[in-house]
């Protein structure tokens, strides 16, 4: 287990300092930082004079040192549009799109898993078959589109739900959090909805494919045979032997719909880190675009290190085959 | 677009037989995918206006919901026209073309790229093949949208940066793919006997283990065909595609979301439809693709 785990870490660290390398390039390799820093009447001595200040007259190899120096401290440089910090900027937005994330992940397994059990028990019955066409369209449809016609049904036509911004947030241990107003759900919802589906088609295909498989095992004509009730093989026996791959591919899937969230963010104007990502985009915000994209790779490398430790924890053969 | 239907397959004796076996829902979306492809590439013929030819614009005609009598002239629009008295049947046409073209460059290259290197890492073996699938693995691990922003967000913006990161998302699938049929094939006597026989390794390569790993690679070509088409649209709508003079569906849909909660609902509802039916089209064929590869493979 120990073992494991320092390799993963290690794996991590590595990729890491690849982004790391990637990140400097990005910034002082593509185009000069000083074009887009001083303003275009500046002379040659300003422009020295702020190269030197910015330590771009040293050697690439110096440059990068104190790039990586810079960044053991936390310090990705400042906005230019926003003259803040920028890992700042992208971890102040971070709560906002972990709640969206994870209640767009809870909505989709309270969905996904009783259509999916539905779906794999009766797979020729009409209800079964309009899941499954449900999930089919679920892949299909474009997020964004979805989410345009999400706030065309509840928001213009119906008027029940508001179509962006995230309502009145109440302070949890600093921590501004929506869910707990009731203002706050109701923003939530529409854009919890849209991130959700395209995982819930996922979980309803995963659902549905293990229950079909696992309703033929022989346990489970045993368990009929000894006259259990259907509720309890259905909530016991076929229950627990589909949760462990949902498991794993939810908690890998998270990442996933972390970035995601960057459409739904935007649609929505929610306003977590996806919806700054974007907007750094358009404004070539290049300090916000690399903090984001470093405080991204962490957050997946954090969840594939838990999802992997909590696989080799499930199941034993994982962790003594490494 | 790259060639996906069973409906324009290449010539082959077994052809027709392919589609008279297919499934009606294959062959209506194999449909669908052509009329797509034509309008795309006659959209210049088939529409009344050129949309982006300001001149043929008439801003008395801007809002008007669909089925609207032209200001003047006896044409109708009808699909409503946008803020600027464009006719948005004319602009889907030419945003198919956008989109489609987009889709069709980036999936072709990224499935030579994805060929080249998943053949190379397969035969070179040793670090080659270390290094490509380090990199490989290394890109699935995240999301294909995510890679896509932060390449635009450092490239900059315009159709060949989108073309490029679409290329740059997609050909690790490709290369994994090709690596894991051609890593199975070379074990094979027909690669041994064709060693044996004492043919250069760079023809071995293209003449006899190739051909052997395309069909895996046609089932996934549909899928990324589709996800391409998909990620463009978003990363147009998003702002951070394709230029506004050149226009993908996902632009048009973006144009309309400002109108939307005015209740214009046209202007982005008809680009998303005619989006959602290309896409559904691809899935159905491809899905129709695999079941023939999977029947074939049985017999």
């Amino acid at each position: 287990m120990v073992t494991v785990l320092l390799r993963r870490v290690g794996q991590s660290v590595a990729v890491l300092l690849v982004m790391a390398i990637l990140a400097f390039l990005a910034i002082y390799a593509i185009g000069n930082p000083v074009d887009v820093l001083v303003s275009p009447e500046a002379d040659q001595m300003e422009r020295q004079a702020a190269m030197a200040r910015l330590g771009l007259d040293q050697p690439l190899a110096i440059q990068f040192l104190s790039f990586v120096g810079r960044l053991a401290h936390g310090d990705l440089g400042t906005s230019f549009v926003h003259g803040a910090p920028a890992l700042g900027l992208v971890l102040e937005r971070l709560p906002a799109t972990l709640e969206l994330a994870v209640t767009a992940m809870i909505t989709a397994l309270l969905i996904g898993l009783p259509l999916g059990l539905w779906a794999g028990l009766s797979p020729g019955g009409i209800v079964g078959r309009a899941i499954a066409a449900f999930s089919i369209l679920g892949f299909c449809l474009p997020t964004f589109w979805v989410g345009l016609v999400l706030i065309m049904t509840f928001s213009v036509h119906f008027g029940w739900l508001p179509a962006g911004g995230r309502g009145i947030t109440v302070p949890v241990a600093g921590i501004s959090l929506g869910i707990l107003s009731l203002d706050g759900l109701a923003h939530l919802l529409l854009p919890a909805a849209n991130l959700a589906l395209f995982k819930t088609s996922l979980i309803i295909r995963l659902a549905s494919a293990g229950t079909r498989n696992v309703a033929r095992q022989d346990y489970i004509r045993f368990a009929r045979a000894k006259g259990l009730s259907s509720g309890r093989i259905i909530g016991v026996h076929i229950l627990k032997n589909i949760m462990i791959p949902i498991v794993t591919v939810l908690g890998m899937e998270l990442g996933s719909v972390i970035a995601f969230s960057v459409v739904t963010e935007s649609i929505f104007a929610w306003p977590g880190m996806g919806k700054l990502l974007i907007d750094s985009i358009v404004h070539l915000d290049r300090p916000v675009v690399v903090a984001y994209l470093l405080v991204i790779v962490l957050v997946f490398m954090v969840i594939n290190l838990l999802v992997d430790l909590l696989y080799a924890a499930l199941d034993p053969r994982i962790g003594a085959n490494r | 677009m790259t060639a996906v239907g069973p409906g324009v397959m290449p010539a082959h004796p077994r052809s027709w037989r392919l589609i008279a076996a297919a499934r009606p829902a294959t062959v209506i979306a194999g449909l669908v995918l052509v009329a797509a492809v034509l309008v795309a590439v006659l959209a210049p013929w088939l529409s009344q206006q050129n949309p982006y030819d300001l001149a043929q614009l008439d801003v008395i005609d801007a809002h008007l919901p669909p089925g609207s009598a032209m200001a003047t002239g006896t044409a109708r629009y009808w699909l409503g026209t946008d803020p600027q008295g464009r006719d948005m049947l004319s602009a889907i046409f030419y945003g198919l073309r956008t989109s489609l073209l987009v889709a069709s460059v980036s999936t072709t290259v990224a499935l030579l790229f994805g060929m080249v290197t998943g053949l190379l890492a397969a035969f070179a073996r040793s670090w080659v093949d270390a290094a490509i699938m380090r990199l490989v693995d290394l890109q699935l691990s995240f999301p294909a949208i995510l890679i896509a922003l932060i390449l635009l967000g450092l490239l900059g913006q315009g159709v060949d940066k989108v073309i490029l990161a679409l290329i740059a998302v997609q050909w690790a699938y490709f290369a994994r793919t090709v690596r894991a049929s051609a890593l199975v094939e070379r074990g094979k006597d027909y690669v041994q006997a064709a060693a044996g026989l004492g043919l250069a390794p760079l023809r071995i390569a293209l003449g006899h283990l190739l051909p052997n790993c395309l069909p895996p690679l046609l089932v996934i070509v549909p899928v990324q065909a589709a996800h391409a088409i998909t990620l463009e649209a978003t990363l147009s709508f998003l702002g951070v595609g394709v230029p506004v003079t050149e226009p993908s569906l996902g632009m048009l849909i973006a144009g309309g979301y400002d109108y939307l909660l005015s209740g214009e609902y046209w202007i982005s509802l008809f680009p998303g439809i005619a989006l959602v039916l290309v896409i559904g089209a691809i899935n159905i064929v491809g899905d129709g693709l695999q079941d023939w590869f999977h029947s074939t493979g049985e017999r």
